[in-house]
């Protein structure tokens, strides 16, 4: 789950971190209002769930009230398209108004968990800003690692020579070593995935500023944290792909006209690659966990047959030892009673229960092209989707 | 001797009086496996499935032998289980368990260090061993003994592949489920080491998707070890926006590794022959090994 810039400066300060003093506003006078109870110049920044706003303008200086007002009036409401955003972006809704602050140098810091050692893993470099992805893909930035195990503790020493490679000394190497302290500790605390400070920046008077924070948070840890669970700002994500995480399915709304719904991440990956490789348009990427009921399946296909977009669905089944095919006709039998649109439906069922499926099917009577394998079945739902255009 | 499994492994599970513990162990045990208890604290003493259940697996361990652990523990007491059993020095622990907290699995690899457990998952289907038993939740059928090994990060594609690979008229030494999940026991490259190493494997498949860096370890290391026997891997994802989490934890891509482009290319350089798209797997292994001689 990802959280807010705001939100995750907020937690974290209970951890040492230090941000520039500011505030949230929803609309723009209240923006004005923080500028002005701020003084000086302010950083009005968009808050949504993507990296990449100081390129798409969605982080602007103002120097005075007045242009912070304007500043904020002009984000509210509009979408705002990042590199990370994807094609469709997301709407602005809430603005961070921060005093803006005198800098010398900008670092960058991060804690994540590492999938090569299964270790928490902390990363920094001296330079940090909004191009350093790119700094990184030329070579130009030297990233040093700092292994951290489970976290639970860090030796003191290790930590002391990391923060020295990232040209902090003296009172500045002290702040250095009791930030990464507090963000190891919030991390492991809190069940964060991805702990992100860029930049970190060093400001004129000598203090270690976070100008932006990232958080994301394990949602499988979610069950032990009530209190995080309400940062879920669910704005950005749409009502279907909400549905479908409430019925055990996962859902991502894409811009073709093939509905697709397959057993299983990896076996919906396949067939999204089939469907283009057959060079058809895949209207959405869905999968039915194992935990899927035939009710929540129902739910899945109505989503599908819900999308204007979707002109044929293609159905790609090897039932497992946890989901079998019958269940998942089951529902398809349901949705397509309770729909009132009928769109070709090419079903591919192999595996557990296939057998059993195909009856299912014909007992709701539902008609569907029953396709031997999985790349016939692709081939046949891009030519009817195409027909149908 | 197929890997990890074989008709000595005696099976103990933890969570087995639970409703997906009851199921899949009935399964295993028609299908031939040799389970011999259960462990679940606060049952202790019960009999169930005409097994008898412990509170603790070093007991269980103790009293009944077993030298492997199928784990159906929920996610949150599921850690707890697995360092229960490395703990108690189990050779082989399979986790089947979904929705692991990451920290957990963190908690859990560090355990496992220096100890004397393989761990497998957490969110595998298990292993697979067509004829001889299964130590997981997959559905059978399709299998039958044979000399391919698969290896996968996807229970779905697994049974695909599987179905796949008999249909081209040959059968699976050991299917392996490594867990769709970021941090996990054993890993791809581990994996491919005991299949090229086991006389009864003659060709490994390889199913891989976006995110992570597996598939890329795998292929540094045929790189340095060219593979004794032929090589096939199945990468899906190509066509996933990037930016988008489709399923699988694992499938998150950080730090600018993971598409499979990338995985594709390393695995190419490495000699590793990649499948053109999944439906063609079984095919593409039948080839490579009719090639081999």
């Amino acid at each position: 789950m990802r959280i807010h810039e705001f939100q995750a400066k907020h937690l974290l300060a209970r951890y040492g971190l230090t941000a520039p003093e500011g505030s949230v506003a929803i609309t723009a006078r209240e923006a004005g209002e923080i500028a002005q109870r701020l003084g000086g110049p302010v950083v009005v920044k968009a808050q949504i769930h993507a990296g990449g706003r100081a390129r798409a303008g969605g982080i602007r200086r103002a120097e005075t009230a007045a242009a912070a007002q304007a500043a904020a009036g002009e984000r509210f409401g509009k979408t705002l398209v990042t590199a990370q955003t994807g094609p469709a972006g997301q709407v602005v809704r809430r603005v961070l108004v921060e005093r803006a602050l005198p800098t010398r140098r900008e670092l960058h810091l991060a804690l994540l968990v590492d999938s090569t050692s299964g270790e928490v893993m902390l990363i920094g470099s001296e330079r940090g800003g909004a191009d350093i992805e790119e700094q990184a893909a030329r070579g130009e930035l030297h990233i040093r690692e700092l292994r951290l195990g489970t976290g639970n503790e860090a030796r003191v020493q290790d930590v002391a020579e990391f923060v020295a490679t990232l040209g902090l000394e003296g009172t500045l190497h002290q702040q250095g070593c009791a930030l990464v302290d507090g963000l190891r500790r919030a991390f492991v605390e809190l069940d964060a995935s991805l702990i992100e400070i860029n930049p970190l920046a060093i400001t004129e008077d000598g203090r270690l500023v976070a100008l932006d924070a990232k958080m994301t948070l394990d949602d499988n840890a979610l069950f032990r944290h009530p209190e995080l669970a309400a940062l879920r700002d669910e704005d950005d994500t749409s009502a279907a792909e909400l549905q479908a995480q409430r019925h055990q399915l996962n859902y991502v709304q894409l811009d073709g006209d093939i509905g697709m719904v397959a057993n299983g991440a990896g076996l919906g990956l396949a067939t999204l690659d089939m469907v283009v490789a057959a060079k058809g348009r895949p209207a959405n990427f869905m999968d039915i966990r194992t935990t899927a009921k035939s009710l929540d399946i129902a739910h899945g296909f109505g989503l599908l047959l819900d999308n204007p977009a979707t002109r044929a669905i293609l159905i790609n089944v090897h039932g497992g030892g946890m989901q079998a095919c019958d269940t998942i006709a089951e529902g398809l039998g349901i949705a397509l009673r309770r729909t009132g649109r009928s769109l070709p439906l090419v079903v591919r069922l192999a595996g557990n229960n296939a057998d059993f499926g195909r009856s299912r099917l014909q007992n709701f009577g539902c008609a569907v092209i029953d396709c031997p394998d999985m790349w016939t079945a692709a081939t046949k739902a891009v030519a009817l989707a195409q027909r149908g255009a | 001797m197929a890997v990890f499994l074989n008709r000595e492994t005696r099976v103990l599970c933890q969570g087995m009086t639970g409703w997906a513990g009851t199921y899949h162990v009935a399964r295993m045990m028609e299908y031939g496996t040799q389970v011999v208890g259960g462990v679940t604290p606060g049952k202790g003493g019960r009999s169930h499935l005409n097994l008898p259940v412990y509170e603790r697996v070093a007991e269980a361990r103790r009293e009944t032998g077993a030298n492997a652990s199928i784990v159906f523990v929920p996610p949150a007491n599921a850690a707890a289980a697995m360092i229960e059993a490395i703990e108690a020095e189990m050779p082989l622990v399979v986790t089947v368990t979904e929705r692991v907290p990451t920290l957990d699995m963190v908690r859990v690899r560090a355990a496992l260090k220096g100890g004397r457990t393989t761990l497998v998952g957490a969110n595998s289907q298990g292993i697979l061993v067509p004829g001889v038993g299964k130590l997981g939740v997959m559905a059978t059928g399709s299998e039958r003994p044979g000399g391919v090994g698969i290896i996968s990060r996807s229970a779905s594609l697994t049974s695909e592949v599987v179905a796949q690979v008999t249909a081209a008229g040959l059968g699976q030494s050991t299917t392996i489920g490594v867990g769709g999940d970021p941090i996990h026991g054993i890993g791809m490259r581990e994996c491919l080491e005991f299949l090229l190493d086991d006389a009864d494997t003659e060709g490994v498949v390889l199913i891989g998707e976006i995110g992570g860096t597996e598939e890329e370890e795998v292929a540094e290391y045929l790189a340095g070890t060219p593979a004794s026997k032929p090589v096939v891997a199945l990468i899906v994802g190509r066509e996933a926006p990037l930016e988008r989490r489709m399923g699988h934890a694992g499938a998150l891509t950080l730090r600018g590794k993971g598409d499979a482009a990338g995985k594709i290319k390393a695995l190419e350089a490495a000699g590793v022959r990649v499948a053109a798209s999944a439906h063609l797997v079984g095919e593409t292994i039948r080839q490579a090994l009719a090639e081999r001689g």
